[in-house]
């Protein structure tokens, strides 16, 4: 029986504790416990800041990356759920920010249909090319892992098990990569505008 | 549902990623660290210019020791708080700490500037003194504030112009508790207006830069 097991029997809020004190020490099962018995906490705290339903499962994910980042900063002494629950506040309000920002992106494209209607396809056309290129140029500056999960499993449509074999990663880091690269893209294409 | 699926795999995926990893000191050691670093700037200010010149200031003017006394509170609260920042769940109420240090570093530092009626005759600044002063504080200030920024490089500040506050707060006092051991005359209004203005430039410049840099850990 492990420390986490031992401790498994005590309060949710120790039992965190104990499973993310052994998910630093390397403890895979503890880990993944402790992430999913977090999902609910951190839509809980992500509700609190106002963020809407549709929005809390982007919360969700954002928070669980950070979680996976900075997880060497929880001290076991300390309550895992306040810790947690600072990281989902911060990530929500980053979620409300960028959602502002594209609010006001879109409210400008609106005005912009309106003052210059499409005058014929030629011009959509060129437009899609355009965008089709900022795409390219966007993935290519991405950091490399993050570029090969892109055009593995997005561009070449290869299966996680085809790209780890050609690539030589794990399937776990090519999905994180990828989730990585779609939310820098996503910030560059609606977040920074 | 794609989505709760999503979270699922991604749960899974962070899983498979899993490697040990090196907690964090806690903030007082940390802290501890970065104070050995000042002591050693001290000791070597101390066999240079010797310690006999900073005892005879102090017994002649105790507000001097006073101060020096606060400045040394001031940045071992705001270094702590500093730290404590960077660990998510810390409460930014602790930014308040430093207050007591600071209030007395600058009452005893205001007591000086009565120094010219208290004591007539007394060595006061010139200009040229006041901007050496100005100096050493920015001086010491940059390779303080470095290593504060380096050691909390692993940390994750959730507000961080607040910890490059504290972190521009804490070596700007220590620089100004360093100054005391070389500082050759008594503290008056403009050497006292050259000090804060020397502790606003170092704590504006960490607020602008130091914010930038310790986000790294959010992105």
């Amino acid at each position: 029986m492990t420390d986490a097991d031992a401790q498994a029997s005590d309060s949710p809020e120790r039992r965190r504790a104990a499973w993310m004190a052994a998910a630093q020490a390397g403890d895979r099962i503890a880990y993944e416990r402790v992430l999913a018995d977090s999902v609910p906490l951190i839509r809980m705290a992500a509700r609190r800041q106002g963020v809407a339903v549709d929005q809390l499962d982007d919360v969700v994910q954002e928070t669980l990356l950070t979680v996976h980042r900075v997880r060497h900063t929880y001290d076991p002494a300390r309550s895992y759920d306040a810790w947690l629950a600072a990281l989902a506040a911060r990530r929500a309000i980053d979620a409300l920010r960028s959602q502002g920002r594209r609010g006001r992106h879109e409210l400008h494209d609106d005005h912009a249909y309106d003052a210059y209607p499409d005058a014929h396809d030629a011009t959509a056309a060129t437009e899609r090319e355009q965008e089709a290129r900022h795409l390219r140029k966007a993935i290519a500056a991405l950091p490399p892992g993050q570029r090969e999960a892109v055009e593995q499993l997005g561009l070449k449509e290869r299966s996680l098990a085809e790209a780890a074999a050609h690539t030589g990663r794990q399937t776990g880091a090519l999905k994180v990569n990828l989730h990585r690269a779609i939310k820098a893209l996503r910030a560059r294409f609606h977040g920074e505008s | 549902m794609a989505e709760p699926r999503l979270t699922e795999s991604l749960i899974q995926s962070l899983g498979a990623e899993l490697t040990p990893v090196r907690r964090l000191p806690p903030p007082w050691l940390r802290t501890a660290g970065w104070l050995l670093a000042v002591a050693v700037f001290a000791a070597v200010l101390l066999w240079h210019y010797g310690a006999d010149h900073m005892v005879r200031r102090w017994i002649a003017e105790p507000d001097i020791a006073l101060a020096g006394a606060g400045a040394v509170i001031t940045a071992a609260c705001a270094a702590w708080v500093a730290f404590s920042l960077g660990v998510p769940g810390r409460s930014a109420r602790w930014a308040w700490l430093p207050l007591p240090g600071l209030l007395l570093w600058v009452g005893a530092s205001g007591l000086g500037c009565l120094r010219d009626w208290v004591l007539p005759g007394t060595q006061v600044a010139g200009v040229h003194q006041s901007a050496d002063c100005l100096v050493f504080i920015i001086g010491f200030s940059v390779p303080l504030s470095a290593l504060l920024v380096w050691l909390l490089r692993r940390a994750c500040p959730l507000r961080p112009v607040l910890t490059a506050l504290m972190i521009g707060l804490a070596s700007a006092a220590a620089s100004a508790a360093l100054l005391e051991i070389c500082h050759a005359f008594a503290v008056a209004a403009t050497d006292l207006l050259t000090h804060a203005a020397a502790v606003a430039i170092v704590v504006l410049a960490n607020a602008a830069m130091g914010g930038r840099l310790l986000q790294s850990a959010l992105k």
